[in-house]
């Protein structure tokens, strides 16, 4: 047993290592000639990526080796933790990227090509690592995850939900493919591509609106354990328009900071445009609450639970404060309002996904769940994985074409589905 | 400049065809879920096996629980703890079952160790059932709700829907792990056999039989004697289940939980998830229609 205990923390140790390696070899590629930074910035960020990606090689070697058990807090009175609550608060965030792809091309809102390739690949990510990353880290048995596809139980949420996210996952990448088929330069598969992309944005609409709201149905079969505060017999409708809500939200942070932070030039009208567009769904997803938790008179909850009461308090807090800057138009017009409101509204529909996942839960369950150390550090490893591709892509591929300004410099770059051409007129 | 062009989708099959093979393809979609929702309706609860626990009549000796656990293979109680005393007091991955000793306080003075035996309940629609995603739980046409170690995923959703929390993680186990629940012996019943605990308990106080009898035997006796039989428990909790408490003590100092619905717990699920075609269909029919309208006025102007 002790040669065994021996072999296992030197196979963490060796994980660590290499995934600290992994660190550095992403921050060598990262480290871009265009944008020369400060070296003690760039060292101070290199510096945390290699910590965080060491200590996770430690985490993830450790929760495959010894269980979920040895890793997590996790018990049979609170069974789901911070990874299934990642994937709810991860879908939820992805909802951009098909509230972005609806309007662009199904709605032919125009101001929307610009931003439809950062967000796809963003929505992508979230996906990839938010859903299906943290879900092969927290299912006991994570290499069966394909079973749904052969073991069909029509019946179950869970079911659905992750048919939804396998049909989607493949949307997406029809969405995303056109980025990479342009930097290998396949035009016929790119040009077959694009042909056949709006029937799946179509289909990867109908996918998110059904497993957005599941997502909340999840949680319906628990009357007994959550919190009236959360638990409602509408709560699919309500994670349906605050994912809604949430995509708007997403697609402002997302193209702000991505056009910001490698320096594209961006229409300030896109960031007003989708800020004016997520108004009346904010409203009407606060004033359903409202009317929902009234009609349950479950109002007293904020009350007799402190905690439950506080972080319900917060989570209204957050979506209701950017209302006011959001029916302010001469503030609402201003694209660094839109952003300032989006953060808010972000963070709040995050706090929802984690109310309904973890807080909510407690009482009932009687447990004080709180997420280990291995926990926190894989969940933020999922997180930077994706900010790291995300870098990268915008980096190495062709992720800012649809711009306006790149389109009219470059125009013998292939037609992406016809929308530079547009903008090019 | 070149000429804004129309989109190459639209160049290939006309919207009118799309709109076609979209409806029929929806509509073949619908057709198969109606089709799977009058087949999953047609449980027969009245072959269902069921168990009358008449808790007036148990002695807390705990062959039960023994029987239990010779059966899973592990050794059996400890010949000390055997008869009197609080085990665990709770059920865990290794016990199915335990028998759950309440303080239960009387108008003499002396608290009245009752002892409670607790287990998976069985329900006739069983939220574990439903909420798995890879049909790993099963009721069995015994009405046993069995777990089939070739199709869990380890998700833990049955842990986070069972009202009664009944199924247990093997939370230690790196590569394999498993839920483990009461089984309802069905290997035994299907065998015509007595489930293990049933067939242990030397005073009567737990009776198999078919659902429908069990209930009027249940019925049955509170009939008999209103004044000491106060709890019927299991009649019409969640939507009804497969083992039935009667007892003299209040349900609430009984331990078993008072906070649960009368109604099933997967129609509350099935409300929303029986609506996913209709909103496949209306949403899908409504987006055709709007890139259709959009583009054609993008194409004239």
């Amino acid at each position: 047993m002790a040669e065994m205990d021996f072999l296992l923390v030197l196979f963490r140790i060796f994980a660590a290592l290499a995934m600290a390696g992994l660190a550095v070899i992403a921050c060598w590629f990262l480290e871009g000639r265009q944008h020369p930074r400060s070296f003690s910035a760039a060292v101070v960020g290199w510096a945390f990526l290699i910590a965080l990606w060491g200590l996770g090689g430690y985490a993830f070697a450790t929760r495959y080796t010894l269980g979920l058990g040895a890793v997590t807090n996790l018990t049979d009175a609170f069974p789901w933790g911070l990874w299934k609550a990642m994937v709810l608060c991860g879908i939820a965030f992805a909802a951009g990227g098909f509230l972005t792809a609806c309007m662009a091309y199904v709605f032919r809102i125009r101001t929307f090509y610009p931003i439809l390739r950062p967000i796809v690949l963003a929505a992508y990510l979230c996906y990839t690592l938010s859903a299906s990353g943290a879900l092969i880290v927290d299912l006991g048995r994570y290499y069966k995850i394909w079973m749904p596809i052969v073991s069909w139980q029509h019946r179950s949420v869970l079911f659905e939900v992750s048919w939804c996210v396998m049909l989607y996952t493949c949307v997406l990448t029809v969405e995303f493919a056109p980025i990479v088929l342009q930097k290998l330069g396949w035009h016929r598969l790119e040009r077959f591509v694009h042909a056949i992309t709006v029937p799946f944005v179509i289909c990867g609409v109908v996918l998110s609106t059904v497993h957005q709201s599941s997502l909340g149905s999840l949680f319906l079969i628990v009357p007994q354990k959550l919190l009236p505060l959360w638990y409602s017999p509408f709560i699919p409708v309500f994670f349906f328009i605050s994912a809604l809500v949430s995509g708007f939200a997403m697609a402002i942070f997302v193209s702000a900071l991505a056009f910001w932070i490698f320096r594209r030039p961006l229409d300030p009208k896109v960031l007003t445009a989708l800020a004016k567009g997520m108004t009346p769904f904010l409203m009407l997803y606060l004033f359903l609450r409202i009317v929902d938790l009234t009609a349950r008179n479950a109002w007293v909850d904020v009350f007799a639970y402190p905690l439950q009461g506080f972080s319900f308090t917060v989570e209204m807090a957050l979506l209701t404060l950017p209302l006011f800057v959001l029916l302010k138009t001469r503030w609402s017009g201003r694209r660094r309002w839109a952003f300032a409101a989006a953060i808010p509204v972000i963070l709040g529909v995050i706090l929802n996904r984690l109310n309904v996942a973890w807080i909510g839960l407690l009482p009932a369950t009687g447990s004080h769940y709180f997420p280990s150390w291995i926990e926190i550090v894989i969940t933020l490893n999922l997180l930077s994985f994706g900010l790291v591709i995300f870098g990268l892509a915008a980096r190495y591929l062709p992720l800012f074409e649809h711009s306006s300004t790149r389109a009219r410099e470059s125009s013998t770059s292939v037609a992406v589905a016809g929308e530079v051409h547009h903008a090019a007129t | 400049m070149t000429e804004p062009r129309h989109h190459p989708f639209a160049q290939r099959i006309s919207r009118r065809t799309f709109c076609r093979r979209g409806v029929a393809g929806l509509s073949l979609l619908a057709v198969g879920s109606t089709v799977s929702l009058a087949e999953s309706d047609s449980a027969d609860a009245s072959r269902y096996g069921a168990v009358l626990v008449d808790l007036t009549r148990c002695i807390g000796c705990r062959a039960c629980e023994n029987a239990c656990l010779v059966r899973q293979g592990y050794p059996g109680l400890p010949p000390a703890t055997f008869g009197y005393g609080p085990g665990d007091g709770k059920l865990t991955f290794k016990s199915r079952t335990f028998v759950d000793f309440r303080d239960v306080p009387t108008f003499e003075g002396p608290m009245r160790h009752v002892p409670v035996k607790r287990q998976c309940m069985h329900c006739l629609e069983p939220a574990c059932v439903s909420v798995c995603p890879v049909a790993a739980l099963e009721k069995t046409p015994r009405g046993s709700v069995i777990w089939r170690d070739d199709r869990c995923i380890g998700c833990r959703y049955c842990l986070l829907a069972c009202p009664f929390n009944v199924p247990k993680y093997e939370w230690n186990n790196a590569l394999t792990p498993r839920v483990n629940k009461c089984d309802f012996c069905d290997d035994r019943t299907a065998a015509g056999l007595l489930p293990a605990c049933v067939g242990a308990c030397p005073t009567g106080a737990l009776k198999y039989g078919k659902h429908t009898e069990i209930l009027q035997e249940a019925r049955a006796r509170v009939a008999a004697q209103p004044k000491r039989y106060v709890t019927l428990f299991g009649d019409h909790v969640v939507g009804g289940t497969s083992w039935l408490y009667l007892s003299d003590i209040p349900v609430e100092q009984l331990g078993l939980p008072t906070n649960l619905p009368t109604l099933s717990l997967p129609a509350l699920t099935w409300n929303w998830l029986a609506k996913v075609p209709y909103i496949v269909i209306g949403l899908g029919l409504v987006l055709s229609g709007v890139f259709r309208l959009r583009s054609r006025k993008e194409n004239d102007g």
